[in-house]
């Protein structure tokens, strides 16, 4: 058979014709991305501002926007109440993890090695300095908002049941603050840090029962070289064994164990009846007049 | 601002008392724009030109970090000593370290990469059957590290040699010197691939 330019004229005509279709569906879904499947795959619900019950689907059905609650008590919104302190030290230690993961890209944490990796991480690295001063920083931020957060619940009573349980959560959240903060001391390899884990882990000779020189500890068989201190440290001595525990109970362990306790604590806050606040305030044009007898 | 409802939990949106639009989106019912809606606007565009700079910024930051400015990896560029500590043969005392092997023949001085051509390994120096052979795939070289056995495609690399003021051979394994099956051999062409002796 011989072609027919004819037909081949047409085929070409019908290609060009879909071609044009195609770009004008292009310019419709980016004209209006939300009517896209793309869009529709990701965002299960429409996410408009119609009515209250609508937002709250919005809210709820996003993994990140469901961790605020879709409704909360108007005081927990009062910076002049609530201080902001929890969410300011939730908000350092997610600094601290970024700038922490970002460190760990340039510190070996061997004797050899790590207070060298400071120096460099300072003078050399690009953005090294920034990052390190944004790390210590936060972490000294972190311990301060922390105290402030636990002395606005006292003063708000926040500790009252049925947020006792929380309180205690929150108490252990503390004591692992304070742990990350210790185990970072030592990361560097300096004087400080060496002085500063010498006698904090000194502190753990004297621990009952588990210390080489604590109550009943000798009686107990403790030895400098079978007590909780030889555990921490990994030897007798601060050495290359107490820096790499260090390192690792700093960046995995302890990070790990805290996460799980704040996800406790959070999930907590919003079960015991969000923040706690003051006895609800009414404005004058919410009071309902009084139902007819 | 306590005294103001607020709008997260208001059940039914009531019109603001004032004309100031709080929280809500910049677009009115009727879709025309007033001066007030256009600063709104901006202000929103603002914000968003702010914060996209400042992740871009952070972007450009972190990709940087990536790249360290000093490394602590041995110099491709070194000495081995002079001319007169090579015997004739092969030479296996920088292998270890920097992975070349130096050869010295009556007439010339050469380094040779220890590195199969065919795919990489570290071929060893069998000085009772005067040849080099990799342990992987068995390619066989002569002392000048002529393939003549196995699947090597090639003769090995040779590195960059020269004498500095004090006489001592300066080997640079940064720039090699290649001699591809059928093409152009720059062992013997290229006054830097060796040392000539007397």
């Amino acid at each position: 058979m011989e072609p027919d330019p004819n037909n081949e004229q047409k085929a070409g005509g019908g290609l060009l014709a879909r071609a044009r279709e195609e770009v004008k569906e292009l310019r419709q879904d980016l004209k209006e991305p939300q009517k896209t499947q793309l869009w529709k795959s990701v965002f299960r619900v429409k996410h408009e501002r119609t009515d209250p019950r609508t937002r709250a689907l919005g809210v709820l059905s996003n993994v990140f926007l469901h961790l605020h609650p879709a409704r909360i008590n108007r005081d927990a919104v009062r910076y002049s109440y609530t201080w902001g302190m929890g969410g300011i030290t939730f908000y350092l230690f997610l600094v601290l993890t970024v700038t922490g993961v970002l460190l760990m890209f340039y510190y070996h944490p061997t004797k050899l090695q790590a207070f060298r990796d400071i120096l460099f991480l300072e003078h050399d690295v690009p953005f090294g300095r920034l990052l390190r001063n944004m790390h210590r920083w936060a972490a000294h931020l972190m311990i301060i908002t922390l105290w402030l957060h636990m002395f606005r619940v006292v003063l708000t009573g926040s500790y009252k049941r049925p947020r006792e349980f929380n309180w205690c959560v929150g108490v252990i959240l503390l004591v692992l603050t304070l742990l990350l903060s210790f185990t970072g001391y030592l990361l560097p390899d300096d004087q400080l840090g060496f002085w500063a884990v010498t006698v904090g882990t000194n502190m753990a000779r004297a621990t009952p029962l588990l210390g080489s020189e604590g109550p009943l500890g000798p009686q107990l068989g403790m030895t400098p070289f079978n007590d909780v201190r030889f555990a921490l440290l990994g030897g007798s001595i601060v050495d290359a064994n107490a820096l790499l525990r260090a390192y690792i109970w700093h960046c995995i362990a302890i990070p790990l164990i805290a996460a799980v306790f704040m996800g406790v604590h959070f999930w907590r806050v919003r079960k015991d009846g969000g923040i706690s606040g003051p006895a609800p305030v009414m404005l004058e044009s919410e009071i309902k007049p009084p139902p007819p007898k | 601002m306590d005294t103001q409802p607020s709008t997260v939990g208001a059940v039914t949106p009531k019109p603001a008392q004032g004309a100031k639009p709080t929280g809500k989106p910049a677009v009115d019912a009727s879709g025309k724009s007033s001066p007030e809606l256009e600063h709104l606007r901006m202000r929103r565009r603002l914000i968003w030109v702010a914060t996209g700079g400042f992740l871009v910024t952070n972007l450009l930051m972190f990709l940087r970090f990536f790249f360290p400015r000093t490394l602590f990896e041995p110099s491709l560029k070194f000495r081995i000593g002079s001319p007169s500590d090579f015997g004739l043969g092969v030479d296996e005392r920088f292998k270890q370290s920097h992975r070349i092997w130096v050869v010295r023949l009556p007439d010339k001085l050469f380094v040779i990469v220890a590195k199969c051509t065919h795919l990489g390994c570290t071929p060893n120096w069998i000085e009772t059957e005067n040849k080099f052979k990799c342990p992987c795939h068995g390619s066989g070289y002569d002392m000048e590290g002529r393939n003549f056995e196995g699947p090597a495609p090639r003769p090995m690399d040779r590195a960059e040699v020269e004498l500095d003021a004090e006489g001592q051979i300066v080997v640079d394994t940064s720039r090699l010197y290649q001699c591809p099956a059928g093409g152009k051999c720059e062992f013997d062409t290229d006054p830097n691939s060796y040392l000539a002796m007397s």
